[in-house]
């Protein structure tokens, strides 16, 4: 696969790790948070935590839509498709999300909610254009990469005149949930693996106050795996020199100012929210956008008076301080026994991003590789 | 002059009833289709003796969306299905028997076009259908067509497989490229829909299990990775026989086509269905001849080892990546659903 | 997070294009990019190009990849 294959060269990667064992110091650490679920998974798949020294470790932050959705958004959508006529279309991804009460998607669907799975935003448009009779929901969720494609089909939904088409918008933003992390100082990070996708959209330039702010290096990192220990080189020698900049490995996609086209398109749709709830991050300021009242009648919160859900955490369940930072899965006690990816309890062990997952599977491999 | 109106009917209730609307049916289209001696009697059963050796019995429920794939239909899938679940004991599979569930409203076309791919894939394994059942619920309670199949077939002596014989030094031989199926499936479904030359692998194994036991009568355990794919077949070898087992990633035969459906939906091709593909785990002493042999047969044309089995007590599957590191290969958790992060 | 794809644009409709993916063919809306043209490389998320590879871009980055193979076989 071009633009693939060539960035997945084992060979390579070793002699990429072995610049970082000589060039990182014995005596210092090197906390390195790679905020995307995308690298946590590349970081696992690939083995790549294998070829690091000791003293550079990943800290997994809350780069996963799907893990940072709180339950009661998810209860939210689960209440609205019960009590109303409606069609509610999904990304897959969220089918199996615990929402309160051991509940989820996909039990609504097996109780006869009309919950149906979408590959793209359009798919979800094309199934209200096919049952006129119905409201068609699209509950979108993701960060900047996923947000333009969700105002793209409610910029054609207005222009059509669509009656019954409605966005449950959920998406949320990447400068301020890395800026929240940082700020809070709960979890000691040396250098941050910015994101590769979001930063297509937003661009490089879009973390420089993080950076300057925080003194803290980001390499904005491709999700392939020479990518990422490419990238986990370029942040060694930052840390080494005591900077704190903005550097761009994934050239090849992402540019200083990002893709206008799909920024003025977002601006045109959305507004920024005031006040969002992450799942693990609390309630963040203008971390998210909402529908602006131009596009009002296609925001299914409005459209159905949709109210805010507090669900309690699930006991146990350190999933917020994974999300953080500030731990690693397996000191969650329910991980791997009543926790597992058969039976989540947590949002991270459901998405294959979630670093409880990834940790679920390699964590057992590495363990007993070590007991070996 | 017919009674029935193929071309443009509909599976009504009286099709299921008993009565003559159902002898009709039977007779216009799965007699005559299924043709065969013992089916032709006319019988509510297949009465016929078994040469000697051990009999097995395997069955298997069809329910596939949609109902046409390219490589196939529910109806030679249903018939392969059974034969390949039959032959994975080293059987030679003797007779079927089917059981239709249809759905009131169901194209009588579809269905004789049904019924003609089944038929042809019977005779084509020379496994006929000689006895079956059909009813019919009402609109909305089935999904247009359910096929049940039954088959039964002869061990002969001497052939001792099961999923449980595993031992670790043994060899492990997939006998072609995994994902076909599954891709296929996908590719033709509603709101997914991609363009692929990918066809269903859907095929009967047992004429080229007939030639793996003739090389290598020590077979320990043949299952066919179907739904859950290589992963889910591997993992449960290494929980019945209480072993591990390690593979190696650029040792699997995939299609760069299946690879790039996957990468395109976030799947992972070890998960993905197929349904004319086989694991065979044997002594590794006998993996170089038989890997030979099952060359020269058409469906295992690209068969090739890919891993061997380990002592672990955790029963783990380790994959060794084309990159160099290791990951485990976990039994698949919930479905395979495409994601979009 | 967001899991894209580079894929290869075979044919232009508008705001759409077919894409190749190893034979993979998909549909894939355009909005998002200005311009774009059959034999470009594009990010393909939730059936959305995002971006287009720069091809020059990526052979930089490989072309030093190349080199530290080099070094090392001089080494």
């Amino acid at each position: 696969m071009k633009f693939v294959d060539e960035y997945r060269d084992g060979d390579v990667a070793q002699l990429l790790a072995r610049l970082i064992r000589q060039e990182a110091k014995p005596d210092r650490n090197y906390r390195l948070m790679e905020f995307c679920g995308g690298h946590t998974h590349a970081i696992f798949r690939f083995g790549i935590v294998d070829l690091m020294p000791d003293n550079v470790r990943f800290i997994h932050g809350p780069g996963c839509p799907v893990c940072v959705l709180p339950a009661g958004r998810i209860e939210a959508a689960i209440k609205l498709v019960e009590e109303n006529d409606v069609i509610l279309c999904t990304y897959a991804d969220l089918m199996r999300v615990p929402a309160g009460k051991r509940d989820s998607l996909q039990k609504a669907k097996a109780r006869g909610g009309d919950i149906r799975m979408v590959y793209s935003a359009t798919d979800a448009l094309a199934i209200a254009q096919a049952n006129r009779e119905k409201q068609v929901v699209f509950f979108a969720i993701g960060f900047e990469t996923t947000t333009p494609p969700t105002a793209a089909v409610l910029k054609i939904a207005n222009a059509m005149q669509l009656t019954n088409f409605s966005v449950f918008c959920n998406h949320v933003e990447t400068p301020p949930a890395m800026m929240h992390i940082l700020s809070a100082g709960e979890a000691k990070i040396d250098g941050i693996l910015g994101p590769s996708h979001v930063s297509t959209i937003i661009g490089s330039q879009a973390y420089a106050d993080c950076c300057d702010k925080y003194r803290v290096p980001l390499v904005i990192a491709g999700f392939e795996p020479l990518d990422v220990i490419q990238s986990v080189l370029m942040l060694v020698r930052q840390i080494n020199a005591g900077e704190a900049s903005v550097e761009n490995q994934y050239t090849r996609a992402v540019s200083k100012g990002g893709n206008k086209k799909a920024q003025s398109l977002m601006a045109e749709v959305f507004e920024q929210r005031p006040l969002f709830e992450w799942r693990g991050l609390g309630v963040l300021p203008e971390s998210a956008v909402q529908i602006r009242s131009e596009f009002a009648d296609f925001d299914a919160e409005k459209r159905f008076g949709m109210q805010a859900i507090a669900t309690a955490d699930i006991k146990g369940c350190i999933c917020p301080a994974v999300l953080r930072g500030m731990n690693n899965p397996d000191e969650c006690k329910l991980f791997g026994t009543a926790c597992t990816p058969e039976d989540p309890k947590g949002a991270c062990m459901v998405s294959s991003e979630g670093a409880c997952a990834a940790y679920y599977s390699y964590g057992r491999y590495r363990a007993a590789e070590s007991k070996a | 002059m017919s009674k029935l109106d193929i071309k443009n009917g509909l599976i009504e209730m009286g099709h299921g009833s008993g009565g003559r609307a159902s002898a009709t049916l039977i007779e216009e289209i799965f007699v005559r289709h299924f043709d065969n001696e013992l089916l032709n009697q006319g019988n509510d059963q297949a009465l016929f003796s078994i040469p000697a050796g051990r009999m097995v019995i395997s069955t298997d429920g069809h329910v596939i969306t949609p109902l046409f794939f390219p490589g196939g239909d529910i109806g030679s899938l249903s018939i392969h299905g059974t034969v390949n679940d039959v032959a994975m004991s080293g059987a030679t599979p003797l007779y079927l028997s089917a059981s239709f569930i249809l759905e009131e409203g169901f194209p009588l076309a579809d269905l004789e076009r049904i019924v003609i791919s089944m038929a042809k894939a019977s005779i084509d394994a020379g496994v006929p259908v000689v006895t079956g059942d059909t009813k019919v619920v009402e609109r909305g309670k089935g999904d247009g067509v359910f096929i049940t199949t039954t088959g039964v077939g002869i061990v002969p002596d001497g052939i001792n497989i099961s999923g449980d014989l595993a031992k670790p030094g043994d060899a492990i031989i997939v006998s072609g490229s995994i994902g076909d199926h599954g891709i296929a499936i996908l590719s033709s479904r509603e709101g997914l829909q991609f363009g692929t030359t990918i066809e269903s692998d859907s095929a009967a194994l047992h004429t080229l299990v007939a030639e793996m036991i003739a090389i290598a009568p020590a077979i320990r355990c043949l299952r066919d990775p179907t739904r859950g794919g290589l992963a889910t077949t591997l993992n449960e070898l290494a929980r019945q026989s209480n072993v591990g087992i390690s593979i190696q990633e650029t040792s699997i035969p995939i299609k760069a086509e299946v690879k790039g459906a996957c990468e395109l939906l976030g799947l992972d091709p070890l998960y993905i269905a197929n349904e004319g593909k086989l694991v065979c785990i044997v002594p590794a002493e006998d993996a170089g001849q038989l890997l030979a042999a099952m060359h020269k047969h058409p469906l295992g044309q690209n068969a090739a080892i890919i891993g061997n089995v380990c002592e672990d007590a955790q029963q783990m599957v380790v994959m060794k990546t084309a990159f160099g590191g290791s990951r485990v290969v976990d039994w698949l958790a919930g479905e395979q659903l495409p994601r979009i992060c | 997070m967001c899991l894209a794809v580079p894929a290869l644009v075979v044919e232009l409709n508008g705001d759409s294009a077919v894409v190749d993916l190893d034979g993979i063919r998909k549909e894939t809306s355009t909005v998002l990019l200005d311009e774009i043209a059959v034999g470009d490389y594009v990010l393909i998320h939730v059936g959305f190009a995002l971006e287009r590879i720069d091809p020059v871009e990526a052979a930089k980055t490989l072309k030093l990849f190349d080199e530290l193979k080099a070094m090392d076989a001089e080494a």
